[in-house]
């Protein structure tokens, strides 16, 4: 039998082919023209932490169909379809990291979980690490990456959103810092709850990071968009993120932003 | 079952209700002429259909609730705001850049009391309405409420709100101003907050831009108003890329008063006149009142501390999960 070629992968943004060891080893970074692929929660962990240093916590949290929410197949149904894909949990991973030797308390979110909506247990989730932040005084850093709160949960993921903000105002007042990374895609809920309270807000180059989605815009002023509506440059030039990072220097910069926080 | 009767659902829900009806009619035709008879099967389908009917028959009462919280001539916040306050002065502008119509802020009086009032304002005509643009508030307007919101709590005024919005405006220009951090850190301070806040829900409630007033040490809702995370027309065009499916969508999202009071998210129903608060608004007025006035009574002793953090309870412990998280917190 053949053995088997790796198959080459097409860059979205520039088209061209490229070695997937490659993309691999760059952070799955286009070497050609430097657009930000999909990295998954686990990946950016590893990336990101100490290699080892990362200790999962709330693991065994679980949704549940409340609604009984039915749309051709169960919200119950597409929850185990989403694990067995995406091989987490829930849309968010949470838990005790270090980053350059900086003990944080680390929290990622996963695209590839029902598109990182944001439900119940992402909000209890959320609500755990910023008390682990609040009892352990470590700052607290999160990745987005979401398309909103879960409309499967109905009402209850809109009051994820309170409950997120009221956990992050806890944590300002016991003076926490907050770093929040916006990895692309970040809308709806998320962008306009705890994402956008934080401290600091750093965003890779390329990221969709709006309340509404460039679709629903153009369904509303019906209009084209511009190009770059909701990238991360123009939010920089609209004054909404601290500053732009690439991938593979995000973990430099956090740890120089830690150093200095804690004085 | 009357196939004329369902119209409005989505064509793949549609074609899978078909599908279990002619199922069910072929394996009655077999058992009918073989004498085989295929009980189970038989039963599993039938059950199907009706539960297919009583979907159907929720979805149309629950529309009506939808349709009756959009319905242009219920009172809206500027009848509900001149009826209830004495005294009321209306604050404009949110310092930075604009003033957003769409948000209606101010000072009053109830039962002698200073408070800050605070609603969104769908307006009467349509001129208004395209004035205050339906509603939906731009960036600049959360930014006016936070202004008076803060102002309240600096002075110790408790805070009422209205809320009646289909969601905050989705606009290039409501985004480059930064809509999301706009409605975030409405959020912040309403969480901030040491006085009352009073939340009646009079209306549609759509989403975040909702949300972003509705941070409440007392949540009413009106009979007829509706609470969602996403407008039914939005659910419908992203579940089966259909509008058509609003109906189901609508009675899936579980958006209305009694929904909502059952899962805990909402205080108190305040029931509307018959036939919902169009019919007699002096009547609505009046009971709305009534109902806010007792509303401050409740939190008159409470002191500021203790507001705001059950305001925080109160948010922190929504949400339904499979299993609890304790012991998490032994440190390594």
């Amino acid at each position: 039998m053949d053995k088997k070629q790796p198959e080459k992968i097409k860059c979205k943004n520039c088209n061209k082919e490229i070695d997937p060891d490659e993309f691999l080893i760059n952070f799955n970074i286009c070497p050609n023209c430097g657009y930000h692929g999909y990295v998954g929660a686990m990946k950016r962990i590893q990336i990101t932490s100490d290699e080892g240093s990362f200790n999962e916590m709330a693991q065994d949290l679980n949704s549940v169909d409340f609604l009984n929410f039915y749309d051709l197949k169960s919200y119950s149904s597409r929850l185990t379809e989403a694990r067995l894909k995406s091989g987490l949990n829930e849309a968010i991973v949470v838990g005790d990291a270090r980053i350059n030797g900086f003990r944080t308390s680390l929290g990622v979110m996963d695209f590839s979980f029902m598109g990182g909506s944001m439900g119940s247990v992402v909000g209890e989730k959320i609500k755990i690490l910023a008390d682990y932040s609040i009892a352990n005084k470590l700052p607290l850093i999160i990745f987005c990456a979401s398309g909103g709160a879960r409309m499967q949960e109905g009402i209850i993921s809109l009051m994820q959103m309170a409950k997120t903000v009221s956990c992050i105002n806890r944590l300002r007042e016991n003076k926490i810092p907050y770093i929040c990374l916006i990895t692309n895609p970040t809308t709806g809920g998320v962008s306009a709850s705890f994402a956008t309270v934080a401290d600091i807000i750093i965003s890779e180059p390329g990221t969709l990071f709006c309340f509404a989605g460039p679709r629903v815009v153009e369904q509303t002023i019906k209009k084209a968009v511009p190009p770059d509506f909701g990238s991360a440059e123009r939010n920089l030039r609209n004054g909404q993120v601290d500053m732009i990072v690439e991938r593979k220097d995000i973990k430099d910069i956090l740890a120089r932003l830690l150093k200095l926080f804690k004085n | 079952m009357d196939l004329n009767e369902i119209k409005e659902i989505p064509k793949n829900y549609f074609k899978e209700t078909l599908r279990s009806f002619f199922k069910l009619e072929k394996l009655k035709r077999i058992s009918h002429f073989s004498g085989v008879h295929f009980n189970d099967a038989e039963k599993e389908l039938a059950k199907k259909i009706e539960n297919y009917k009583k979907v159907e028959k929720e979805a149309i009462k629950t529309w009506k609730i939808v349709e009756l919280s959009r319905n242009e001539n219920r009172p809206h916040t500027p009848d509900y705001i001149s009826n209830i306050f004495e005294d009321f002065i209306e604050l404009s502008g949110d310092r930075q850049t604009a003033e957003d119509k769409s948000i209606t802020a101010g000072l009053g009086k109830i039962n002698g009391a200073t408070v800050a009032v605070i609603g969104h304002n769908k307006g009467k005509d349509i001129k208004e309405r395209v004035e205050f643009n339906f509603g939906m508030s731009m960036p600049q307007g959360y930014r006016k409420s936070q202004r008076v919101m803060q102002l309240a709590g600096r002075f110790g005024f408790p805070i009422i709100t209205f809320i009646d919005t289909p969601g905050a405006y989705a606009a290039l220009e409501a985004e480059d101003s930064g809509q999301a951090s706009a409605i975030a850190k409405s959020l912040l301070t309403m969480f901030e907050l040491e006085v009352p806040v009073i939340v009646v829900l009079i209306g549609e409630g759509g989403s975040g831009g909702a949300l972003a007033l509705a941070i409440g040490n007392y949540v009413m809702m009106l009979e007829n108003s509706t609470y969602s995370v996403i407008s039914p027309e939005g659910c419908a065009a992203i579940l089966w890329n259909d509008p058509s499916g609003s109906k189901l969508a609508a009675r899936a999202l579980k958006l209305t008063s009694r929904s909502l009071l059952h899962m805990g998210v909402i205080d108190r129903i305040i029931f509307e006149p018959l036939g919902g608060a169009q019919t007699d608004p002096v009547r609505m007025v009046r009971i709305l009142k009534r109902y806010i006035v007792l509303a401050l009574d409740k939190f008159k002793n409470t002191d500021g501390k203790q507001l705001k953090e059950q305001r925080a309870q109160k948010f922190e412990t929504m949400g339904f999960l499979a299993e609890s998280s304790q012991d998490l917190f032994s440190d390594k």
